[in-house]
Formats: C-alpha cells, sequence, structure tokens
C-alpha cells in the first residue's frame, strides 16, 4: 500500500531535519531524541485511541503487550512483533528481525551509530499507546545488527 | 470478542499514522520556530526531500506513460498521485492562457484531518505547506521546474484549498529543435 512510502519518508526526513536544525543551532544531540520520542508519544496516544475504539476489554498486562505486538505492530508496520518475552514482572521485550524503520538504512553492522535516531519514533510510539491503555511504561531500544532491533518496555507501578 | 481490523480500516488507520505524525511534526516545529515564514519554510524543505524520493516509489507503482503537457501532468498529479497517496482526487483547472499555470482545488484535505483551526498567533502558518515541497520536488526529478504555493486554504478561512503549480520554462526548450 502506498501510504507506507509517505510515512516511511516522512520520518526519515523528520529525523535529518530535526538532527540538521540542531547541527546549525545548539549542537545538542540528546534533545533531538527527546523531541522525537516525545511526538511518537503524542501519535501514539491518537493512534491507540481509534484503533481499540471497536476491540473487547483487554484482560491484563500482558493482553495488551500481545496486541501491541500483533494487531498494532501489523497495522503500523505491516509485520507482526517476531518475539515477545517477558519475566512476568513488568518488564517486556519485543524483538523484531525486520524493523521496516532500518531496512532501508543497512543490512548489518554499517550505521550502527545511526540506527537509536531512527528508533526514538517508535519507542515514543509504544510509550504513548500504552499510556492510553492506562499503562506507565519506559521503553528503549536497542540495536546490535541491522535491521534487527529490541525494544524493551518497563513496566512503572503508577 | 475483539475482532482485528479489516482490510479497509487498516488502510484508513495507515493513513491516519501519517496524518497524526504530521500533525506532531507541525506541532513541534511551532515549538521550535517563533516565526510562521520559518515554520513553512521547513515544511516546504522537508516536503522537498521526501518530493524527490517519493517520485521514484511513484513511477514504480503507478508505471505511467510519460506526459507530453503540463495539462497532462497537472492532471496526473492530481488524478493519480493524490489518489494513490492520500485517497483524494484534486479538480485541476488552469489558469492562464499561456497554458502553464494550474489549480489544484482540494474540496476534502486528509491532512488537516484531525485540525479544527489554527491558533490565533500562527495565522500565517501553512499547515499543509509540506504538499507544496513535495509537489516542487517530485517534479524536479522529472526535469520540470515548477513553483508550488498555497492560493486559498480553508483553515484560514477560505472556502476551499487551492494548490497553485506554475510550471516554469526550462532554457534548453528550444535549443535542440531539429
Amino acid at each position: 500500500m502506498a501510504d507506507e512510502a509517505l510515512f516511511l519518508l516522512l520520518h526519515n526526513e523528520m529525523v535529518a531535519g530535526l538532527y540538521r536544525a540542531a547541527e546549525q543551532g545548539e549542537g545538542e544531540n540528546g534533545r533531538c531524541t527527546t523531541k522525537l520520542e516525545s511526538m511518537g508519544f503524542r501519535v501514539g496516544q491518537g493512534l491507540i485511541e481509534r484503533f481499540t475504539k471497536d476491540t473487547a476489554r483487554f484482560k491484563d498486562e500482558l493482553d495488551i503487550m500481545k496486541f501491541i505486538c500483533k494487531d498494532f505492530w501489523t497495522t503500523v508496520f505491516k509485520k507482526q512483533i517476531d518475539n515477545l518475552r517477558t519475566n512476568h514482572q513488568g518488564i517486556y521485550v519485543l524483538q523484531d528481525n525486520k524493523f521496516r524503520l532500518l531496512t532501508q538504512i543497512s543490512a548489518g553492522k554499517q550505521y550502527l551509530e545511526h540506527a537509536p535516531k531512527y528508533l526514538a519514533f517508535t519507542c515514543g510510539l509504544i510509550r504513548g499507546g500504552l499510556w492510553n491503555l492506562g499503562i506507565k511504561s519506559i521503553v528503549t531500544a536497542e540495536v546490535s545488527s541491522m535491521p534487527a532491533c529490541k525494544f524493551q518496555v518497563m513496566i512503572q507501578k503508577m | 470478542m475483539s475482532r482485528p481490523p479489516g482490510r479497509k480500516e487498516t488502510h484508513k488507520i495507515s493513513r491516519e499514522l501519517f496524518v497524526l505524525t504530521y500533525g506532531a511534526l507541525v506541532a513541534q516545529l511551532c515549538k521550535d520556530y517563533e516565526k510562521d515564514e520559518d515554520v513553512n519554510t521547513c515544511l516546504d524543505r522537508m516536503g522537498y526531500g521526501i518530493g524527490i524520493r517519493l517520485i521514484d516509489d511513484f513511477l514504480a507503482r503507478s508505471a505511467v506513460k510519460r506526459c507530453r503537457s503540463y495539462s497532462e501532468t497537472a492532471d496526473m498529479i492530481a488524478q493519480v498521485a493524490f489518489k494513490m497517496y492520500l485517497g483524494v482526487t484534486p479538480t485541476v483547472s488552469c489558469n492562464s492562457a499561456a497554458g502553464n499555470e494550474f489549480s489544484l482545488i482540494l474540496d476534502k484535505n486528509p491532512l488537516v484531518e484531525f485540525v479544527e483551526e489554527l491558533p490565533a498567533e500562527r495565522a500565517s502558518l501553512c499547515y499543509c505547506n509540506l504538499l507544496c515541497g513535495v509537489i516542487r520536488g517530485a517534479l524536479e526529478m522529472v526535469r520540470l521546474a515548477a513553483e508550488v504555493t498555497f492560493l486559498q486554504d480553508k483553515l484560514k478561512g477560505d472556502a476551499v484549498t487551492e494548490i497553485g503549480i506554475t510550471f516554469l520554462r526550462k532554457a534548453e526548450d528550444r535549443k535542440h529543435k531539429r
């Protein structure tokens, strides 16, 4: 579907634009990641509301995480999360072996230092989605070899 | 029982993802830049960056034949490209006798689906300026120089949203006549 291309290009432009502005202005890279994450947060909040309008109530936390891994990920990234691990004490690791926002960048370790820029938005997206489902969390991402990446979700007790 | 979203809904939510992301982007730019012109310029530049890459995707998906005139190009943008990416078909009208100025009139603009009105202090913000950059960038990659601006904007109180495309004559047009 043509929409993927639009979102992919917009996302890449956003990352490039923000970092370009930071270079010319303050030169603080950390704030760019925060900005991207907060944008993802807003989008995640809105998106999850539109999405779960008609779905039934979730039974528990694990149910919500499975929803994120299957339906949510499929709609946003056209595939499911490949592996979900949890310690049943509030920490979940979502593994995507072919993350769509990274496939065009490299297939291996080249440009690894730039990968986190492209994951910030998605971390915010997950955090925003969970927030509006009543779960407060911290989401981080790590990449060891593109395009596979892992998102770690730490549930905060409210 | 929760049912997984059907194909049409998935399609709709994909588009909403784009619209919501665009809204978050504009909001962030408004925070970063005080002047409306700076935000507009930034959106236009980003749009340009998207347009120069989107044209490849468009040509690959649509496999259209070469356009023989400016008016065919404008029709192509409105009827094929807009339909493919935004799901709407603007109407095309020619504005000049020379045949190089066109308007795309949008009744329904999907990018502003969730926007009610512009805030008072942002009266001259061109919310959809990204579209201008996209069209300009895409045309440039097929070697057509054009100026693209918003002539009317529903968010600013006009009746419709109108995008004006002015094709600029290339210097080498008349060189190689055999």
